[in-house]
């Protein structure tokens, strides 16, 4: 009798990640109302300045920051309210996985999302605010990259935790947005130190900070999430 | 087992959230405040601005003695599942919010007499307080919006840790933004405190009358934590 294999930790965390990224690919309304939020936001973020005295090219950075901790926190709510309805978390819940790889899995696929709505804020940025494209622009998307992993990594562990309260969609901004500020100090200032031509050595400061920030969240976040579970 | 009606079992004793302690608290409290005023000399340079950091300093004291016994019962429970170790962390968290309060308006008004603003975002440790307060605000706010006393409990103590977590992050960030305005050190450094005798020992003496205020509202609050879930716990009998 051969004993079945089960899968490993990341295994089924990309199975969680998947079955997240299913249902969001067939209904696609988180992703729209978020992408639609995102540029809509930018546009309006252009008209609460006036041109003549803050260029659009000096508040772009800021623009992009603002826009994503907020459009990030759409998607993050969805994650485990997708769960509510019909209970689905039980299902999960006795699967025989580990809490951390639902944590991990459900990460993941935040990730995607939330990155995936960046592929398309990041050229808006740079066509509705006139920023050149190239070299700049790609190390802007890697510092995206660090800044997201970092929000989704407490804010899946703070959408686990307000969905089950009473005021689920308040509570979820009030938890994240003050973990977010580290977040978005550190990317805002090498945001600006990049696009304003300046080299890469001097945002590496914040840029450390950030990765630190990344490294140390998701092993906490990956350690508590199981004490978030109903036991 | 036949079930005592309510009426007629013994009343509990409790003890008075405002005990000794609290009154203790009270008159060390105004004593410090008599001295500060009346018998501690002005300073030469700010004049009677600087007697705000006789309250000030010792209210920040007190809001972090606040936030450091929530952190350390945060991972208490976590790791014994005590239901004391959860109370004594709301307890102390309700309090360092109300001195986070005192020492985030006092600064101000000291910030305007003395810089001549209101507000420096680029300071380090004004920042800093001002996100601490932020978090310990949702941390209340959180236990306020979870029903159910074990989850609010796992929930809240997870909070607790991550926000210790999040201190280091928020500090260094604005820490390269490198411009600071807080007045250096003048008690705790390295060489001798360079503050006057006298109006040291008044701020030390604020110190000490703080800490047991802190000490004896964490006290009544958590005494009071006790009586709200002993009377949950009856109610629950009632309604059974």
């Amino acid at each position: 009798m051969t004993e079945a294999r089960l899968p490993g930790t990341f295994e089924t965390a990309w199975l969680v990640a998947r079955k997240d990224l299913a249902i969001e690919f067939r209904t696609r309304t988180a992703f729209l109302s978020a992408l639609v939020f995102s540029v809509l936001a930018l546009c309006i973020f252009y008209f609460t300045w006036d041109e003549s005295i803050v260029t659009a090219a000096d508040r772009a950075p800021g623009v992009l920051w603002v826009v994503l901790a907020f459009s990030s926190l759409l998607g993050l709510q969805r994650s485990f309210g997708v769960e509510e309805q019909d209970r689905g978390i039980d299902a999960l819940l006795v699967s025989p996985i580990s809490r951390e790889s639902i944590y991990l899995g459900k990460a993941i696929g935040n990730l995607i999302f939330l990155a995936a709505i960046q592929v398309v804020v990041i050229p808006a940025l740079a066509l509705f605010y006139n920023l050149r494209l190239g070299q700049p622009m790609a190390i802007v998307s890697g510092i995206v990259l660090l800044a997201v992993i970092g929000i989704v990594a407490v804010g899946t562990l703070f959408s686990a935790m307000a969905v089950n309260t009473r005021m689920a969609e308040l509570l979820l901004p009030l938890l994240s947005l003050p973990f977010f500020v580290p977040i978005l100090m550190d990317a805002a200032q090498a945001t600006t130190r990049v696009l304003a031509g300046r080299p890469v050595s001097e945002s590496w400061p914040w840029l450390k900070l950030l990765i630190a920030f990344d490294l140390v969240f998701v092993v906490a976040c990956t350690l508590a999430f199981p004490f978030t579970l109903e036991e | 087992m036949t079930s005592v009606p309510l009426s007629a079992r013994p009343a509990r004793e409790c003890k008075p959230l405002f005990g000794w302690l609290f009154a203790l608290a009270v008159v060390a409290v105004i004593g410090v405040y008599i001295r500060a005023i009346y018998f501690t000399p002005l300073e030469a340079l700010q004049g009677a601005a600087q007697k705000i950091f006789y309250l000030h300093l010792p209210a920040w004291l007190a809001a972090y003695i606040g936030v450091g016994i929530t952190a350390l019962m945060s991972i208490v429970y976590l790791w014994l599942h005590d239901e004391r170790a959860d109370r004594l962390a709301e307890a102390s968290a309700e309090v360092a919010l109300i001195f986070l309060t005192v020492g985030l308006t006092t600064g101000p008004l000291w910030g305007h007499a003395i810089w001549g603003t209101w507000w420096a975002w680029w300071d380090l440790r004004l920042t800093l307080t001002l996100f601490l307060w932020f978090v310990v605000a949702a941390y209340l706010i959180l236990r306020g919006a979870a029903e159910d006393p074990a989850m609010r409990a796992r929930y809240s103590a997870v909070l607790g840790i991550l926000g210790a977590l999040l201190i280091p992050f928020i500090h260094l960030s604005v820490y390269f933004s490198d411009a600071r305005l807080h007045p250096m050190p003048v008690v705790l450094k390295p060489s001798a405190p360079s503050l006057p005798p006298e109006m040291l020992t008044t701020l030390l003496l604020a110190f000490g009358a703080f800490t047991l205020l802190c000490f004896a509202l964490i006290r009544a609050r958590y005494l009071l934590g006790e009586r709200r879930d002993a009377l949950a716990e009856l109610e629950m009998e009632r309604d059974l």
